[in-house]
């Protein structure tokens, strides 16, 4: 079963939506007990970086998901401010992250744009593959939707499994192990999302 | 690279899509989950809803379309009309909206979008500004429907409610809405240069040349229109296609 976490913030309906259509048995997952039933993890997001922290603190499932993720190796995804909390912390906040991918979250910067700056990176971006043969397979010219004004820069570069180039050229995905995580919103990408989360279903 | 974005939308009254669309194998034309599928199907970059008659009685058919047109379209879906407290934002995210629209509570309560924002964060609060050509240089806010004028300054308002947190303006020229004449560029232009966030440019859509205009000329980061794309004008496809071999970035 693929749990998505619901711990009260991102579109938790839009991943069931898409697993449903696959035919892949997932359950939106809200306490401890749910948690330690999946055997994969989405972890999705939107908003502030301390606001979901915050959040998934008041959840009560920090400690569960801390231990399925970093003990029982279960696969996880992160998604947009679900991958951003995965590092040690970030610009927009003061909070500590989960600290699963060594890193932090920084803001785009004006100087980095020739022209206008426009925050938020807002619609649909081209997804230069570095390391991805599972999670992108099957998905020549990979295009995705991002909508976002912070960015994950892991401290180690081999983490980094694809790029996006938006003013600078920044990590939209990354991976460490049984943890994976894209800045884009899969579950927003049309056939593209769908064939990104079918795969996540198999690693 | 960033891809300027081609977003159909669609007027929905009491459920059913006002004008109708004019699709080949669209079993039901009033049916706004069927044309969302079919511009789904077709490459819309993203959909838009406008509850044009939103009252708080039939909210609850358009809660039910956004369900099911979440379903089954998996690209951002954005609703508008009547969208006038917190309350409503959050009502909208729930039933399966990616974003939700403020048009005039934004200009009669700005702090409402400020509110909106901090609860939900700005990617997911779009002001829409109707506004008009009062004299060259100078565009002011128009509500109901463009018959009423505020007296309120576009640009300035635009600046204020981006800097109160709103993630995107869609921006309508009021004096080009149904007139197929192309968008306002000079409006559409100074907005997009005076705010940080992304425009979308509407209003007055008549030819492919125009949606380019509209990036070119009026440095919009996406397009909406409607009726070329109803009535069968065009399709999303054609549309792209022409931005395309215009230099524009899309996605096809």
């Amino acid at each position: 079963m693929i749990g998505i976490v619901d711990y009260g913030l991102g579109n938790v309906r839009a991943f069931e939506n898409i697993y449903r259509r696959l035919g892949i048995h997932v359950e939106p997952v809200r306490t401890a007990e749910e948690l330690a039933r999946a055997d994969r993890l989405i972890l999705p997001g939107v908003g502030a970086f301390d606001w979901a922290m915050a959040k998934l603190k008041q959840s009560g499932m920090i400690d569960t998901l801390n231990r399925r993720v970093l003990q029982d190796d279960v696969p996880v995804l992160g998604v947009c401010v679900g991958m951003q909390i995965m590092a040690n912390g970030s610009d927009e906040g003061r909070a500590a992250g989960l600290g699963w991918i060594p890193g932090r979250v920084e803001r785009f910067r004006d100087e980095w744009f020739n022209t206008h700056t426009h925050l938020p990176h807002m619609g649909w971006n081209d997804v230069e593959l570095v390391d991805a043969p599972v999670l992108m397979a099957g998905l020549p010219d990979p295009r995705f939707y991002f909508l976002h004004s912070y960015f994950f820069h892991p401290d180690d570069e081999s983490h980094v499994i694809a790029r996006t180039c938006y003013g600078k050229i920044f990590a939209s995905a990354v991976r460490r192990g049984n943890i994976w995580a894209t800045q884009f919103h899969p579950e927003k990408s049309h056939d593209w999302g769908v064939g990104l989360l079918a795969n996540f279903s198999k690693v | 690279m960033l891809k300027t974005r081609i977003i159909p939308c669609l007027d929905v009254a009491d459920g059913r899509v006002v004008k109708g669309v004019n699709f080949v194998d669209l079993r039901d034309a009033g049916d706004p989950v069927d044309a969302a599928r079919a511009y789904d199907a077709a490459g819309a970059d993203e959909i838009c809803f406008l509850d044009i008659h939103a009252t708080h009685e039939n909210r609850g058919t358009m809660f039910d379309v956004v369900t099911r047109t979440a379903e089954q379209c998996f690209i951002p879906l954005t609703v508008g009309g009547g969208v006038r407290t917190v309350a409503d934002v959050r009502a909208l995210l729930l039933a399966g909206a990616d974003k939700v629209s403020f048009n005039s509570a934004a200009v009669a309560n700005p702090d409402v979008v400020a509110e909106a924002a901090d609860q939900f964060g700005s990617q997911c609060i779009v002001c829409a500004i109707d506004a008009k050509t009062v004299q060259p240089g100078r565009w002011e806010i128009f509500t109901h429907g463009g018959r009423k004028t505020t007296g309120i300054d576009a640009v300035e308002f635009a600046t204020m409610i981006a800097a109160k947190g709103a993630g995107e303006i869609l921006l309508t020229s009021m004096d080009r809405d149904g007139t197929k004449a192309g968008f306002n560029l000079p409006l559409t232009r100074a907005i997009a240069d005076a705010v940080d966030i992304p425009v979308i440019a509407s209003g007055g859509v008549g030819t492919l040349d125009h949606l380019v205009e509209g990036v070119t000329e009026g440095h919009a980061s996406a397009v909406l229109a409607a009726s070329i794309f109803h009535f069968g004008t065009f399709t999303v496809g054609q549309a792209k296609a022409h931005m395309a071999a215009a230099g524009i970035p899309v996605r096809i």
